[in-house]
């Protein structure tokens, strides 16, 4: 009754699609306004540890490799940590800018962790292509928060922040588990299972 | 005052007025563009909605449909999410106190 891995994957990528529009819609109108209601003001840190929350239960049930069991336990302790952190501002016991410089972490070791886990080339398979289109994606969008610890005023942090994770949406909706990409597909791909 | 000689508030508050009424239609866009896309995709890719190939499928085939996710999420930011911020755009606008 477990789901496939790519029915988990398009799960988070809803997840991940509805994150971005709530952070964009921040970015458009500025946290000020955002933050009049409550509620709207701790989306983003409960949607991260949510997302961490699940990412845990599949670290536990998804157990065919050690390599992505440590994987997806990285990005349960990533996405735990930066939404604590923003629990945090939110609630105003943090008040510095540089705490971005978690989310900034958590991006960077989330990609460095997509990259690392994917023992093959990018034309492997679709899923192959995706880990490293992703790994990369995130590992350059690190430099989104790190923009936000340093220069907090400039708006166009926000803005990638979110496209960013639409941007991860997309790739993780149009990831199968055996698929071909740009018509290459190694026969070892699915492991001899097909 | 004539028409060669304005005020500097009025280019200002013009100023303020579009960049508040293009905010308030980006936001209000972001849900509708959002299920425009899934409509899009179901369409382009029918074998990813199970309900245009129901043969062989399996429980969470029916209940994961990517193109349908891409539309519920869209509606549940247009329906949830974005009126509210709409709301407020306006009233930190007016000056209103936050709702809370």
């Amino acid at each position: 009754m477990l789901p496939r891995a790519e029915i988990a994957h398009w799960l988070f990528a809803a997840g991940f699609l509805f994150f971005g529009l709530v952070v964009l819609a921040e970015a458009i109108v500025g946290p000020e306004v955002f933050r009049r209601r409550r509620w709207r003001a701790y989306l983003w840190p409960s949607l991260a540890l949510t997302a961490g929350i699940w990412l845990w239960l599949i670290a536990i049930f998804s157990t065919f490799s050690t390599l992505h069991l440590l994987a997806h336990s990285l990005w349960a302790q990533a996405a735990t940590a930066a939404g604590a952190v923003q629990l945090a501002v939110i609630r105003d016991r943090l008040h510095s800018s540089y705490w971005s410089l978690v989310t900034a972490g958590a991006l960077l070791v989330s990609g460095s962790a997509f990259l690392v886990h994917e023992q093959n080339g990018w034309l492997f398979a679709r899923s192959a292509f995706l880990h490293h289109l992703i790994g990369w994606t995130l590992v350059i969008s690190a430099i989104f928060p790190l923009g936000a610890a340093l220069l907090p005023r400039r708006a166009v942090w926000a803005y990638g922040f979110a496209i960013t994770w639409i941007a991860v949406a997309v790739m993780l909706f149009a990831d199968r588990d055996i698929a071909p990409i740009f018509g290459h597909l190694s026969d070892l791909a699915g492991g001899g299972s097909r | 005052m004539n028409e060669l000689v304005t005020s500097h508030a009025e280019p200002a508050e013009r100023s303020r007025t579009w960049r508040r009424g293009f905010r308030i239609l980006a936001v209000e866009a972001l849900g509708p563009i959002t299920v425009l896309g899934g409509i899009v995709w179901a369409f382009a890719q029918p074998y990813r909605v199970t309900f245009f190939y129901p043969e062989e499928k399996g429980f969470w085939d029916w209940v994961v449909q990517p193109p349908l996710l891409v539309v519920i999420v869209g509606l549940l930011f247009a329906l949830v999410v974005a009126p509210g911020i709409v709301d407020d755009l306006e009233s930190a606008e007016r000056g209103d106190a936050p709702a809370g």
